[in-house]
C-alpha cells in the first residue's frame, strides 16, 4: 500500500501537463483504476481485515485526490504565469491623446468675484457694449464738454449721413450699466456689472478692450465706511490672504466723494505680493454715488444713498496670477491659453475657495 | 502739474519735511506722479579741505593730493587742472555712488599710486556740464555735507520737484497757490498772505479792447488789459529762470516769463502783445471760417466758423484763451507791451482747442477754469511784476464785458458727512475745514469761492469736509446683508446658461480665447458684417475697423497666429457678443467653437484622425443638451456661406427657431483667412434655446420595464440624396410605444454601393430597439412591428428592405 502511495504521489509530482495529469488521474482514480479496483476488493475481505485496509485506501484515495488538485491549480498558475510573460507591453508607451480644454483667466476671475459678491447679496446686471452717449457719459454726470470726457479715448460709432443722433460710443466703462440697473429695478439694490469696455488706447500696459467690473449698492443708510468694509472683505477673499486697503481723496463726476483705493503690496526682487509688505498699489476708483446720477437713473437722491466703485478684472486677474503682460490676454496664443488657463470643473465656490 | 518746493514755500509757511507734503498731497486727492529729489543723489558726498598738491611721478596731468577730510587726511590721485593747495572741494569717499559716471568708487591705483576717494567736478555730480575741473567752493567747513551748504548757499541747487496729477474738478491746483492752500487746510502749514498791489495809471490806454455781440455769449466774459510803456525786456533774473527751468519751462524773455510765472503759480493764464506791433484797438469775435494765423509755436492755424478770436485792424492775432500769435508776440525788443487778463467760457475753449489740437497750458487752465474773481487783481499783480523786473510806465486798464459772478452757497448739514461718508467730525471742524478753503460761512450756508468752480452741491461740501480729514482715516464698518440667512442665487437663467456653456465647452476640449469686439473690415465681411452701420468712426487701426458680426472670425484669425507659431492642431472656443448691428442692443451672445487640423497629434495608437464635420456637429449637440435644449430638432442645410454649402447643418426647432449651426468652414473663407485647413466649426445662439418648462425640482418618477428589450437590425436601400434622420424619423414613428430607440449602425455609400444596388442608391442600416411593457414579446410581435418599421420607412424614403 504504502508502495502504491509514493508511485502515484511520485507520478503526480511528474507531471508535466493538465492532460497527463487527467490520464493519471483515471488510471489511479477512474471507474477502471487501480485504487477504484483496491477499494472494490473491499468487500470480499474478513472484516477484520476491511478495517485495517478500508481507512488506509481511503486515505490514500484523498491524498491522492488532493495532490492531483493542488497539482492542477499549479498547473494553471503555471500556464497563466507563462501567458502573462507572453502578454508584456510597453507601457513606457504614451496613452491615447485627449485634448485638454481651459477657462480663459479673465472668465475665471470674473466668476471668483461674481461668488464673493453674490454671497454679500450682489447680483448681476449687464448692458450692451455699444452705448448712447447719454448711458455712457451725460447720465453719470459728465456733460460734453467735460475734460473726463476727452480724457477718456472714447471710441465712437460711424453715423450714417443724415443721421443727426449723437455718436454711440463702445462703453468706456462698465458704469452705464448702473443707469440701466436703476431705471430697471430702483432701490435698494446691490449689483455688479462684469463686462469688456473700450478705450482708444494701445501700448505696453494698454488694449484697446479690456474688462472692468463695477459695484453698486444703494439703500437708504448706505455709507463709504460699509464701502470700504466691502473691498476690504472682497480683496482679503479674492487674494487669499487679509489685505489692507488706503482710501485717498479724488475725482469722478459719477461719485462724491471718490476715493482712489489702494491695497498693500510689497514689490520683493521686482513682483508684486499683495497683503504683504509697506506700499500701495492703485486698484479701484470708488465712491458715493453721486446725486445727479441718482436722479439720471430715476432714484431719488433725497431718499436713498449709496456706494459705487470700479476696477480691472484683467488687472485683478494680473496681480493674482502673476500675468505679466496685459496684451497677451487677447491674443490667443495657444500656449498662453494652456499656461494662464483654468480647468473647466475648478470652479470658484466659498466652499471650496476661490484661488486655483 | 509740476511745482518746486521752494515754489510751494512761497505761499506755504511750513515746517513739514518732504515726505510729509508728498503723503499728504496725494491723500489729499492730489496724487503726486513722481519726486524729484536732487539732494538725494548728493546725500553721501562732504567737503573737503585741500593741504598739498604734488606732481603724480608717472604722469604729467596728474596730480597727488592730500586733503583734509572728515576722516582724516587722505591721499587722492587727481586730473584737474585747478587741484591746489588751499581750496574747500566736494569729496566722493570709496563706497559712494556717483551719478555723473555712474561708478560706484573704490580705493585704487593711478599709475601706480593709491588714490581714497575723488574730488568731484559739477558734471560728475549732474548739477552742471562744468568739467574744466574740480568744484571750488567760496565757504564751508571739512565735513560739512554738500547738500547743506547747497541748501544755504545755493538752494536752487536741491530743490526738490513735485509732480502732481490733477483731476478735471481741481483747476484750483493748477496753481501753485491752490496746492498750499489744501496742505495749509490739512494743517501742513500757515497759508501766508498774499500782496495785493494796486498800480494806478499814468495815461489812457492807447489800445482800445470790444467783445463783439456774437462772442459775448459763449464765449468771452470779461477781457481787460492795460499797456505799459518803456519797458526794457531781457532776461528774467535767475531765480524765476530756475523755477521755470526746474519745472521744465524754458526761459524765454522777462514778459513772457512773468506770464508763465502767473500761470503755474496762481492758474493764471496771461497774455503779453508787443503793442507796437498791434494795428488799432483788439476785438474778440467769432471767426468766419478760413483765416489762418501762425501761433507763438510758428505753426498755422485755419479757423473753423465760430471760433472765438482776437483781431486788430491788421487781422486775427490770437487763438483766444488758447495761443497768442507770433506776429504780435513779445521779444527782447519789445518796448511797449499791452498784457491781456481776461475769463472764456470753458466749453468754448475746450472745443477750439481740440479743433485746432493746441494743447497749451494756457487751453489746459482756460477750459479746467479759473478764478474769474482775480481778473482785475492778476492784472495789477502782473503789472506790478513787469514793471519791477523790466521797469516801464503803466497805462489805466481797459475793460469789456464783465467779470461773471459765480457766487453761490450751500447748506452745510454736520450730519450729512457722518450718514455719507461714516466719519465722525465735529461740527465746529466742518465749518473750520471750509473756511480754511476759502468757503465763508453764514450760518449754514457755505459760499463757494471763486476758484472751485467744481463746488455744485451739498455732496460737494462733504467730500471736501472728509478730503481734508483724511480718507485714510476712515474705518470699514460692515454691511449687513439685505436679508439675514443664507443669501439666495443671484445668477439669472441666462447667466447659468453661459457658465454652463463656458465650462462644457472646456470641458470638451476646447481652449477659451478672448480676442477683439472690432475685427478688419475684409474679414467682417466674409461673415456677413463689415458695412457701415457696424464700423468705428475712430479706429485704432484698419485692423479693428469692424465690429464683430460673428465669433468665428476672431477664432480663425486666431488659428492662423497659431499655426503660424507652428500650433497647428486646435480646439478653440470663446463666448461673448457678437454685433448685428451698431445700435445698442443690437448684439447677441454667440458660443463658437473651431477644430482645425487632427483630434491630436499623430499616436502610437493610431487614434487621432483629421477633424471632420461630426466633430464640431457633437460638440454642438453636447452644448445645446448641457443646456437643456430639446433632444429632437431638426437639421436645416440652408446655414450661413461662411459654411461649406454641403457639409454644415442648422440645428433648429423649425426654421426660426435656429439653436446653432455647424459644419466645415468654407475653403475659400479658410484661404482667405490664411488658415489651413481642414477646419470645422460651430455657433451656438443661447438666446434661442427654449428655457426648460419645469419649474419643480423633482425629475419625476423613473419608469423601469422589467422585460427582456429586443433589438433588430435593418437595412435599407434608398436614393444617395435621403437623409438619414428622415429614415430614423419614419422607423421611431412606426410603433411609438414599443420602439425605445433608432440607432443608425451603418452608412454603405459611393462607387461600390452603387454597383451593387444601382446608380444613386445608398444603403442606411440601423438597430431598433424594442421594449416590451406589459408581455414578453414573441416572434409574431417582432414580425409584426418589423413590418411596419419597413412600411413606413419605405413610404418615407422610397426606400426598400436590402435583400
Amino acid at each position: 500500500m504504502q508502495e502504491l502511495r509514493n508511485t502515484y504521489i511520485a507520478a503526480v509530482a511528474a507531471v508535466q501537463d493538465e492532460a497527463a495529469l487527467e490520464d493519471l488521474r483515471v488510471q489511479a482514480l477512474g471507474k477502471k483504476g487501480e485504487i477504484s479496483l483496491k477499494m472494490r476488493e473491499l468487500g470480499q475481505m474478513s472484516p477484520e481485515e476491511r478495517q485495517v485496509a478500508g481507512p488506509a485506501l481511503n486515505a490514500l484515495k484523498d491524498e491522492l485526490t488532493s495532490a492531483i488538485a493542488a497539482k492542477k491549480a499549479a498547473l494553471a498558475d503555471a500556464a497563466l504565469d507563462a501567458r502573462l510573460r507572453a502578454e508584456w507591453l510597453d507601457v513606457s508607451l504614451p496613452s491615447r491623446p485627449m485634448r485638454q480644454g481651459s477657462l480663459h483667466p479673465v472668465s475665471q476671475v470674473t466668476e471668483e468675484v461674481q461668488t464673493i459678491f453674490a454671497d454679500l447679496g450682489f447680483g448681476v446686471a449687464e448692458g450692451p457694449r455699444i452705448e448712447t452717449d447719454w448711458y455712457n457719459f451725460d447720465a453719470l454726470n459728465i456733460p460734453g464738454h467735460h475734460p473726463a470726457r476727452a480724457e477718456m479715448d472714447t471710441f465712437y460709432m460711424q453715423r450714417a449721413e443724415g443721421d443727426d443722433r449723437p455718436p454711440f460710443v463702445l462703453r468706456t466703462h462698465t458704469s452705464p450699466v448702473q443707469i440701466r440697473a436703476l431705471e430697471a429695478h430702483g432701490a435698494p439694490i446691490r449689483i455688479i456689472c462684469p463686462g469688456g469696455v473700450y478705450r482708444a488706447d494701445y501700448d505696453q500696459t494698454h488694449t484697446p478692450m479690456f474688462h472692468q467690473v463695477e459695484g453698486l449698492a444703494i439703500d437708504r443708510d448706505i455709507s463709504m465706511a460699509q464701502l470700504k468694509w466691502v473691498l476690504e472683505e472682497f480683496f482679503s477673499v479674492f487674494f487669499g490672504t487679509k489685505v489692507k486697503t488706503r482710501f485717498r481723496a479724488s475725482h469722478f463726476p459719477f461719485t462724491e466723494p471718490s476715493a482712489e483705493v489702494d491695497i498693500q503690496c510689497s514689490w520683493e526682487g521686482g513682483t508684486v505680493k499683495v497683503g504683504e509688505g509697506d506700499d500701495w498699489l492703485e486698484v479701484l476708483g470708488s465712491g458715493m454715488v453721486h446725486p445727479k446720477v441718482l436722479a439720471a437713473g430715476g432714484i431719488d437722491p433725497n431718499e436713498w444713498q449709496g456706494f459705487a466703485f470700479g476696477m480691472g478684472i484683467d488687472r485683478i486677474a494680473m496681480l493674482k496670477y502673476g500675468i505679466p503682460d496685459l496684451r497677451a490676454f487677447f491674443d490667443s496664443d495657444l500656449r498662453w491659453l494652456r499656461h494662464y488657463g483654468f480647468a473647466s470643473l475648478d470652479v470658484p465656490t466659498i466652499r471650496g475657495g476661490l484661488s486655483r | 502739474m509740476k511745482f518746486t518746493l521752494s515754489w510751494l514755500k512761497r505761499h506755504l509757511d511750513t515746517t513739514a519735511t518732504l515726505d510729509e507734503i508728498v503723503e499728504t498731497l496725494t491723500d489729499l486727492g492730489l496724487e503726486v506722479e513722481g519726486v524729484e529729489n536732487p539732494a538725494a543723489r548728493l546725500a553721501s558726498f562732504t567737503l573737503a579741505k585741500v593741504q598739498d598738491a604734488q606732481p603724480h611721478p608717472d604722469a604729467d596731468r596728474l596730480r597727488v593730493c592730500t586733503v583734509e577730510t572728515d576722516e582724516g587726511i587722505k591721499q587722492i590721485v587727481c586730473g584737474a587742472p585747478n587741484a591746489r593747495a588751499g581750496i574747500t572741494v566736494v569729496l566722493c569717499k570709496p563706497g559712494d555712488y556717483v551719478p555723473g559716471i555712474d561708478v560706484k568708487l573704490s580705493v585704487g591705483k593711478i599709475r601706480g599710486v593709491e588714490s581714497h576717494g575723488m574730488l568731484a567736478s559739477e558734471r560728475e555730480l549732474e548739477l552742471s556740464d562744468e568739467h574744466d575741473g574740480i568744484i571750488e567752493l567760496p565757504s564751508g567747513e571739512v565735513g560739512q555735507k554738500f547738500v547743506d551748504w547747497l541748501a544755504l548757499h545755493r538752494p536752487e541747487r536741491v530743490d526738490p520737484v513735485i509732480e502732481i496729477a490733477i483731476t478735471p474738478n481741481r483747476p484750483d491746483a493748477l496753481g501753485v497757490r491752490g496746492i498750499a492752500r489744501d496742505l495749509a487746510a490739512r494743517g501742513l502749514g500757515q497759508l501766508k498772505p498774499l500782496e495785493t498791489p494796486t498800480i494806478a495809471g499814468e495815461f489812457p490806454c492807447p489800445i482800445g479792447v470790444e467783445i463783439a455781440e456774437d462772442a459775448r455769449e459763449n464765449g468771452c466774459h470779461v477781457f481787460a488789459g492795460r499797456l505799459i510803456r518803456g519797458v526794457k525786456n531781457g532776461p528774467s533774473p535767475e531765480w524765476l529762470q530756475n523755477q521755470l527751468r526746474a519745472i521744465g519751462l524754458r526761459p524765454i524773455s522777462a514778459l513772457v516769463d512773468v506770464t508763465n510765472f502767473f500761470t503755474y503759480d496762481r492758474n493764471r493764464p496771461l497774455h503779453v502783445f508787443d503793442a507796437d506791433k498791434v494795428q488799432g484797438n483788439l476785438r474778440i469775435h467769432r471767426s468766419e471760417g478760413g483765416e489762418t494765423i501762425v501761433g507763438l509755436d510758428e505753426k498755422t492755424y485755419q479757423f473753423a466758423p465760430g471760433m472765438v478770436v482776437i483781431s486788430d485792424d491788421h487781422g486775427v492775432e490770437s487763438i483766444a484763451g488758447i495761443m497768442g500769435g507770433d506776429a504780435t508776440g513779445c521779444t527782447d525788443d519789445t518796448v511797449n507791451v499791452f498784457l491781456e487778463a481776461a475769463v472764456w467760457d470753458t466749453v468754448q475753449i475746450a472745443t477750439t482747442g481740440r479743433a485746432l489740437k493746441i494743447n497749451s497750458d494756457a487751453r489746459y487752465r482756460n477750459e479746467r477754469g479759473i478764478d474769474p474773481a482775480y481778473n482785475m487783481q492778476a492784472l495789477e499783480d502782473a503789472a506790478a511784476m513787469i514793471m519791477a523786473l523790466c521797469g516801464g510806465t503803466p497805462s489805466d486798464v481797459v475793460v469789456a464785458g464783465a467779470v461773471p459772478d459765480v457766487a453761490r452757497a450751500y447748506a452745510l448739514n454736520p450730519a450729512r458727512v457722518e450718514s455719507l461718508v461714516g466719519m465722525s467730525i465735529p461740527a465746529e471742524t466742518q465749518r473750520q475745514t471750509l473756511t480754511n478753503l476759502g468757503f465763508r460761512l453764514e450760518g449754514d450756508m457755505a459760499w463757494v469761492p471763486s476758484w472751485r468752480p467744481d463746488v455744485l452741491g451739498e455732496a460737494d461740501l462733504v467730500e471736501e469736509v472728509a478730503r481734508i480729514a483724511s480718507l485714510t482715516k476712515l474705518e470699514g464698518k460692515p454691511l449687513p446683508r439685505m436679508q439675514p440667512g443664507v443669501p439666495r442665487p443671484t445668477m439669472t437663467p441666462a447667466q447659468r446658461r453661459e457658465q454652463t456653456l463656458r465650462r462644457t465647452s472646456a470641458a470638451l476640449g476646447y481652449n477659451e480665447c478672448i480676442s477683439y469686439s472690432f475685427i478688419d473690415q475684409a474679414a467682417a465681411a466674409l461673415f456677413g458684417g463689415g458695412t457701415e452701420a457696424t464700423m468705428l468712426a475712430n479706429p485704432i487701426s484698419t485692423e479693428m475697423s469692424h465690429m464683430r458680426p460673428d465669433l468665428l472670425p476672431g477664432l480663425l484669425q486666431a488659428a492662423a497666429r497659431n499655426q503660424a507659431r507652428g500650433q497647428m492642431d486646435l480646439a478653440l472656443f470663446e463666448v461673448g457678443p457678437a454685433f448685428h448691428g451698431g445700435e445698442p442692443g443690437q448684439q447677441h451672445l454667440q458660443v463658437a467653437g473651431l477644430l482645425v487640423g487632427r483630434t491630436g497629434p499623430k499616436d502610437v495608437h493610431a487614434s487621432t484622425r483629421a477633424v471632420d464635420v461630426f466633430d464640431a456637429k457633437a460638440d454642438a449637440e453636447a452644448l445645446l443638451s448641457a443646456i437643456g435644449a430639446p433632444e429632437k430638432m431638426q437639421i436645416l442645410r440652408d446655414g450661413p456661406a461662411w459654411f461649406h454649402p454641403g457639409r454644415h447643418g442648422v440645428l433648429c426647432l423649425g426654421p426660426k427657431k435656429r439653436m446653432a449651426v455647424f459644419g466645415e468652414i468654407h475653403p475659400g473663407v479658410l484661404a482667405k483667412l490664411d488658415v489651413k485647413g481642414p477646419a470645422v466649426g460651430f455657433t451656438i445662439f443661447p438666446a434661442e434655446v427654449p428655457e426648460p418648462k419645469a419649474k419643480s425640482a423633482s425629475r419625476g418618477a423613473l419608469t423601469l420595464h422589467d422585460l427582456q428589450a429586443v433589438e433588430r437590425d435593418f437595412a435599407f436601400v434608398v436614393d444617395r440624396d435621403v437623409e438619414a434622420l428622415t429614415l430614423v424619423n419614419a422607423a421611431a414613428g412606426a410603433d411609438k410605444a414599443l420602439i425605445a430607440g433608432v440607432r443608425v449602425f451603418d452608412e454603405f455609400t459611393g462607387d461600390k454601393a452603387e454597383a451593387q444596388m444601382g446608380a444613386g442608391k445608398k444603403s442606411i442600416a440601423i438597430t431598433v430597439r424594442l421594449q416590451p411593457t406589459e408581455k414578453t414579446l414573441k416572434e409574431a410581435d417582432i414580425e409584426a412591428v418589423s413590418a411596419k418599421i419597413v412600411e413606413k420607412v419605405s413610404k418615407a424614403t422610397g426606400g426598400a428592405l436590402r435583400g
